[in-house]
């Protein structure tokens, strides 16, 4: 018997374009066109009065509280303090210090991310080796003819991104170690780990920053002290490297037995093989964990205001106390907020696009 | 059926070989010599020890009690003399157990570059030779991901022996293969026993055993029960358990 192969038709019409879309999305069936409709009207009647406060009936232009008299949200609050938001109690002269190592992080991190531009090793490097020295020296200065700035003047969406930024580069080597060694064959190694990795993550991080900040300086010797914004980072590395120690485990227990096999019969010793075999395929396993915890790291940096540094939040509620401007904490949470999401949107956002780009068919599993 | 090319030097060596999971015994006094050149086929039921025995060879799995010399080196708990084996020793897996984050000619001179500090110019000209003779030279830019089952095979034949190993071993090479797949991967195999390599091969695929083995061996319950050379073997079985087990696979 013979058969032939039959043309491919078009789908019908009205299950396609927008009507289509609509169709089936919103409109299918009566219970779906009902609650369609109903959260529409909410949606609607809710975003109207916000659009309007935050964009239509807002004033922007002005130095005081008079200039705020439309009804809306009061913007140059914002703005005549934004200087503050941005880089705390820093000082004014010493300000391109601040910027500089700002446009330099960004730029190296756009540098990394943009997916054409060249020598990406070398950017890395420099990112997370050279630039972590340059960009302290710029900010504490004190040497190549660079006034001090202490660290109780940093503040602000600098201080938030210094917090953040220190503790995302310097918890994931050390997640990772961690991790290795809670797999280890050698009972001490693994103990520690364990002991480590489980002490870290049974703490809140608000006891972390107490300890750092109170309770440590006491066993210190009389005479010496210890910064505290180094405390707070130090104690934020190392409760987030017990959590990252643990998404890479769950990374590393997806990888099949047979990839270590593999690597173990072709006589690749330990560290070869976890770096050129297992660590890059569960580290792409490991992304959403892995940016999740980086996201959650740098909204848990604003608990430094209570061991009073003055991160992103801090410097908000700051302001809210000035008698010039009570009564515009909206406004001023409103822009926090903003700001976070920003920051971690952006994180978010990237972590998918590398999920695909890495994304390289599926493979054997054993 | 086929001419020996084994010479008279040893390649491998088990002595009175025992392994046990826990309380249990899974490998009992294993005594095996292969010499260089020859090709063992090794079958058995499932769950008899074979691929455990070839396991051992290559430390993937740890032997508590006899000797193993591969190629005059002992095989004991000094990480260097196990890296120095597993160089000699080439592995091929049931399932293929390729990088898949790497392309199929990164697989091949990984172990190369990284282990044997070859060029990396060096090993890409040696991988290619390879990927030509298991004839997939055309995927060598591909992710194994891409690839069938049979090519990946065929690839992870030629990323062991881009080592140039002195011993192959196969553990069910073919098991995990759509049937008319296997027949690629057995005839790069019967290729490399004719070029005269050492091979211990675990598998069920009697014809391949009637083709290149020297000897086959027959385990259960941990032990070897039956030697004998393939034509012998399959015709002549004196165990019980081999006829058995013959009548079994070869009924259909």
């Amino acid at each position: 018997m013979k058969y032939e192969l039959q043309p491919a038709m078009p789908p019908p019409s009205n299950l396609i374009g927008v009507v289509g879309w609509l169709r089936k999305n919103l409109f299918n069936g009566p219970f779906n066109s009902v609650a369609t409709i109903v959260v529409g009207f909410f949606l609607i009647s809710f975003m109207v009065p916000v659009i309007q406060w935050i964009f239509i009936d807002s004033d922007w232009v002005g130095d005081s509280r008079d200039a705020c008299n439309s009804g809306g949200a009061c913007w140059v609050f914002i703005i005549s303090r934004l200087d503050q938001f941005l880089y705390g109690f820093y000082p004014e002269a010493e300000l391109w210090r601040l910027q500089l190592a700002f446009i330099l992080l960004i730029g190296s991190i756009v540098w990394l991310v943009m997916p054409q531009t060249p020598k990406k090793g070398l950017v890395a490097v420099w990112l997370l080796v050279i630039y972590p020295v340059v960009a302290f020296f710029l900010l504490y200065g004190n040497s190549f003819g660079l006034i001090q700035v202490e660290t109780h003047l940093w503040g602000g969406l600098s201080l938030t991104l210094v917090l953040a930024v220190v503790g995302i580069v310097a918890s994931l080597p050390l997640g990772i170690v961690l991790a290795l060694g809670r797999q280890s064959e050698m009972p001490i190694v693994r103990s520690v780990c364990v002991i480590f990795i489980e002490i870290w993550r049974g703490v809140p991080l608000i006891t972390v920053l107490f300890m750092a900040s109170v309770m440590l300086p006491l066993f210190f010797p009389e005479g010496m002290s210890f910064d505290k914004l180094l405390r707070a980072l130090i104690g934020i590395t190392l409760f987030q490297s017990a959590y990252m120690a643990e998404v890479i485990r769950g990374g590393l227990q997806a990888i099949p037995k047979g990839q270590y096999e593999a690597a173990d019969a072709l006589g690749l010793g330990y560290w070869q093989k976890m770096i050129l075999i297992i660590m890059p395929q569960a580290l792409k396993l490991m992304i959403p964990g892995i940016v999740n915890t980086f996201i959650a790291l740098f909204k848990d940096t604003s608990l430094v205001l209570i061991i009073g540094l003055f991160d992103l939040l801090a410097i908000g509620q700051a302001a809210n106390q000035d008698p010039k401007w009570i009564g515009y904490s909206t406004e001023s949470y409103l822009f926090v907020a903003l700001m976070f999401w920003v920051f971690c949107f952006s994180m978010s956002r990237y972590s998918q696009q590398l999920e695909r780009k890495l994304h390289t068919g599926h493979g054997n599993r054993a | 059926m086929s001419h020996s090319q084994a010479t008279d030097k040893l390649m491998v060596e088990l002595r009175d070989l025992n392994k046990w999971y826990g309380e249990f015994h899974v490998l009992k006094n294993i005594n095996l010599e292969v010499r260089q050149g020859e090709k063992i086929v090794i079958c058995g039921p499932s769950g008899s020890g074979k691929s455990t025995m070839i396991r051992c060879i290559n430390h993937l799995e740890e032997h508590q009690k006899g000797d193993i010399i591969v190629s005059d080196i002992p095989l004991n708990e000094d990480i260097k003399n196990i890296e120095a084996i597993r160089k000699e020793v080439g592995m091929v897996f049931q399932h293929f157990n390729l990088f898949p984050h790497l392309t199929v000619l990164e697989n091949c001179v990984l172990a190369p570059i990284w282990v044997k500090k070859m060029p990396r110019k060096e090993a890409e000209a040696r991988a290619m030779e390879l990927l030509e003779r298991v004839k997939i030279p055309d995927q060598a830019l591909k992710y194994p991901g891409q690839l069938s089952g049979g090519q990946q095979q065929r690839v992870a034949i030629a990323r062991s022996l881009c080592m140039n190993p002195d011993v192959m071993l196969f553990d069910e090479p073919t098991s995990a293969l759509d049937p008319e797949m296997i027949k690629e991967v057995l005839d790069v195999m019967i290729e490399l026993a004719n070029e005269g390599m050492t091979m211990l091969c675990v598998t069920h695929e009697m014809g391949f055993a009637k083709t290149v083995a020297d000897r086959v061996i027959f385990m259960d319950g941990g032990q070897i029960v039956e030697e004998n050379e393939p034509h012998e073997f399959f015709n002549n079985p004196q165990h019980e358990r081999t006829q058995l087990f013959l009548s079994q696979i070869l009924q259909h």
